[in-house]
């Protein structure tokens, strides 16, 4: 019946993205039904992608922004003089 | 990257930054101030280099804005700057020892089934926890490079295919492979991890409500 763990395996990634051509998906699709191994497999790889993409894993230090428009700041002001023809 | 920028008209801004009104700098710059942190701190390991180099990336994105052509997004640029910075900087400082480029050793890349029976999910307030936030960190800021840059730019900042294969130069399949690769070795490390983090006791049932 179908693919065994290990092929599935190699979809994984694919089958998050839904990049999966139909004949596979509909394989990968049946195997995990049957096979919980796999289908735990899938949920945590999913669980982790979407907790390391969660906006709070990276968070800017505090003062990063103030910090970052301090400093263009100067380079800006340095570069209008040259660029900007007063008027 | 944050949706928001679909509603502004980034090349009319550009092209009035480059006519003069250097100050709307400030405001192209600020949907991405963190996905350029990023990309930095998870080469530089630490948030003052981090810092710094985030700020580079943004300065020499203004000093070579009038060499930005349009052909990718305005965020897209911005992004691989910063990732160049970051490689240049990682080259400079050795922080790391030599990583390997060629994929690592079998079995490293195999997903970790033993444990899973018994975990599928960890719940997302886990990340009020900075243990957890940092294990998810570490994880990633330890994938051999060619991994760590594909998985950034894939599911952290959330770019295409396409724009990925761009950015580091390499075919749509390639950005597949690596990808397949990177979210394998992640798994393959974090799952029994954050299976330990379990913490004992009656927490155990929110965290496997299943059980």
């Amino acid at each position: 019946m179908g693919l065994e763990c290990k092929h599935v395996w190699k979809h994984i990634s694919g089958y998050l993205d839904g990049t999966l051509d139909a004949e596979v998906l509909a394989q990968v699709q049946n195997h995990l039904e049957h096979c919980e191994i796999c289908s735990a497999t899938l949920d945590s790889t999913r669980n982790i992608l979407i907790l390391i993409a969660d906006d709070r894993v990276y968070e800017l230090p505090l003062g990063f922004s103030e910090r970052l428009h301090a400093r263009l700041d100067e380079e800006l002001s340095g570069l209008m003089r040259t660029v900007q023809p007063s008027t | 990257m944050p949706e928001a920028t679909e509603l502004r008209d980034e090349p009319q801004m550009i092209t009035s930054i480059l006519a003069g009104e250097s100050h709307l700098f400030h405001e192209l710059i600020r949907p991405y101030e963190r996905s350029v942190y990023v990309m930095a701190l998870s080469f530089l390991k630490n948030e003052a280099d981090a810092e710094d180099a985030a700020q580079e990336a943004f300065l020499k994105a203004y000093r070579n804005l009038s060499s930005f052509r349009g052909e990718s997004k305005f965020g897209t640029w911005l992004i691989s700057i910063a990732l160049n910075e970051a490689r240049s900087r990682l080259r400079r400082a050795k922080t790391v020892t030599m990583e390997s480029l060629d994929d690592p050793p079998d079995g490293y890349g195999q997903v970790s089934h033993a444990l899973l029976r018994d975990w599928r999910e960890i719940p997302s307030e886990a990340l009020e926890r900075q243990e957890i936030r940092h294990l998810l960190q570490r994880a990633v800021g330890e994938l051999p490079q060619i991994y760590r840059e594909i998985f950034l730019l894939r599911d952290v900042e959330e770019l295409s295919v396409v724009e990925a294969a761009k950015v580091l130069q390499i075919t749509a399949g390639s950005v597949k492979v690596r990808l397949h690769r990177a979210r394998t070795m992640l798994q393959h490390s974090l799952a029994p991890k954050l299976k330990l983090m379990n913490p004992k006791g009656n927490a155990r049932r929110r965290w496997f409500p299943w059980a």
